[in-house]
């Protein structure tokens, strides 16, 4: 289980991984919406929890083809199936490193893009904690969604389709977290509520996610 | 004799073929009475005018849309616990009628909205969730189409539905937390003593009646269908290794 994590972090990193793919259209997404909306920084104040949590849910979306996908392609998704180890383990370490290398550093990189989006000052310390809190849960959805599409030729598309909607409700609570936080109302029952989300994929989806797989190793 | 018999695609076909015929005249005969009915010889509500008639394809409509879902639920989860292949099937064939209702209600929604909260579209915990069942529907259905292999696209659609369910719910009340409603609440329920007038109750009655029948004709005849083109592939498939 390490193994599979310590190589997963470790193809990621290294070239042709696309490691800084997510982190670079975070920052592009957010340049860009100040261009589409104009450069009014009440509006952006506004606007800027929202945009913060879109752009990194589709960050995240960007790499999730590659979790299954490149090791279906060469073969090793197989031998990784044949392996001891339960298919339900390895969806979710798969999860993991996928979070390790998208989640973990959109999350970190959000404040300091906030202040380009003009993120009232109380709304940093909500902003990296929703996002820490429900960017597991994007992973471990897009797992799942990355099972059920591995065995397609150009399954990106489809992809994006199954999955976003799934993110609907991580997305709610995360960006109404972030507003409670600026507008100082308590944003514990959003955060708690998210925390409930991301826990009750953790445990359910990498079961349904083996389920998808040993149907299409099949 | 057992309910599982219906199973068999041969018995299947057999019971359906004297079913589907008159649940499309009942359907028929039901939705034109309750329209007529509803759309003449009621009189308008006196505050909602005319519009109030809308009433008797909204809500058919929007029931059926939540109604396919459940039902497409229950037979990706007989298909996959019994693996039988009819209710794959029957799954499949409701999946284009469930995204037609939901349609349908959006769009008489929106049409009645105008006039009456003066949008056709509001960002309303209701009107937001039946949107993204559409389009839990699309992804549905699209998966459906991109898997070539039949047996592979049955399992993985139905895992994708039982999956699907528990989030379609979960953003249900999401969208509850997220914005306060315009829509109103449920006015038809079994445990009150009087939900709407009976005067629009009777005509809405026969209406949804006649809207789960032609759901029922529907779903068999697409199941057919689905059947007819199953054994269609076989024996083409049959003739060529001959």
């Amino acid at each position: 289980m390490i193994h599979i994590l310590t190589r997963d972090l470790r193809l990621a990193i290294r070239a042709g991984g696309g490691f800084g793919l997510a982190l670079a259209f975070f920052l592009i997404l957010v340049v860009l919406v100040p261009f589409g909306i104009g450069p009014d920084a009440t509006l952006l104040e506004i606007v800027a929890p929202g945009i913060l949590w879109v752009g990194a849910l589709l960050a995240s979306l960007l790499s999730l083809d590659r979790i299954f996908a490149t090791d279906h392609e060469d073969g090793s998704l197989e031998l990784l199936a044949t392996a001891p180890l339960p298919l339900e383990v390895l969806v979710a370490t798969k999860a993991a490193a996928h979070w390790l290398t998208t989640g973990l550093p959109l999350t970190l990189a959000a404040p300091v893009l906030g202040i380009l989006l003009n993120l009232p000052a109380g709304g940093h310390f909500w902003l990296t904690m929703s996002l820490l809190i429900g960017t597991p849960a994007l992973s471990m959805i897009g797992a799942f969604g990355a099972a059920l599409t591995v065995g397609l030729k150009r399954g990106g598309l489809l992809l994006s389709l199954l999955v976003l909607p799934l993110y609907v409700p991580t997305l709610i609570f995360g960006a109404d977290a972030v507003r409670r936080g600026i507008d100082g109302f308590g944003p514990q029952t959003p955060l708690t509520i998210l925390a409930g989300i991301t826990l009750g994929t953790l445990a359910l989806l990498p079961f349904a996610g083996a389920g998808a797989l040993r149907v299409n190793l099949r | 004799m057992s309910f599982w018999e219906y199973a068999n695609p041969r018995r299947f076909m057999a019971v359906t073929d004297r079913v589907v015929g008159p649940s499309f005249v009942l359907a028929g005969v039901l939705i034109t009475t309750g329209l007529i009915w509803g759309f003449f010889f009621t009189p308008d509500d006196f505050r909602q005018g005319s519009t109030v008639k809308i009433i008797y394809l909204h809500v058919p409509s929007a029931m059926m849309a939540i109604n396919i879902w459940i039902m497409m639920l229950v037979t990706s989860l007989v298909w996959l616990i019994r693996r039988h292949h009819v209710s794959a099937l029957a799954a499949k064939a409701a999946a284009p009628i469930g995204v037609t209702m939901t349609l349908i209600a959006l769009f008489t929604g929106a049409v009645w909205g105008q006039p009456m909260w003066g949008t056709y579209w509001a960002w309303d915990p209701r009107l937001t969730s039946f949107l993204i069942l559409f389009l839990f529907y699309l992804g549905y259905m699209a998966l459906w189409a991109a898997i070539e292999d039949p047996d592979t696209a049955a399992d993985l659609t139905s895992i994708l539905c039982l999956v699907g369910s528990v989030f379609a719910l979960l953003s249900r009340y999401a969208v509850n937390f997220w914005n306060q409603g315009l829509h109103q609440g449920a006015s038809l329920s079994l445990d009150k003593e009087e939900n709407i007038s009976d005067v629009f109750w009777f005509p809405l009655l026969a209406c949804i009646a006649g809207f789960i029948l032609l759901f029922i004709a529907l779903v068999l005849l697409r199941t057919r269908t689905e059947i007819r083109a199953r054994r269609l592939h076989a024996i083409t498939l049959r003739e060529r290794s001959a």
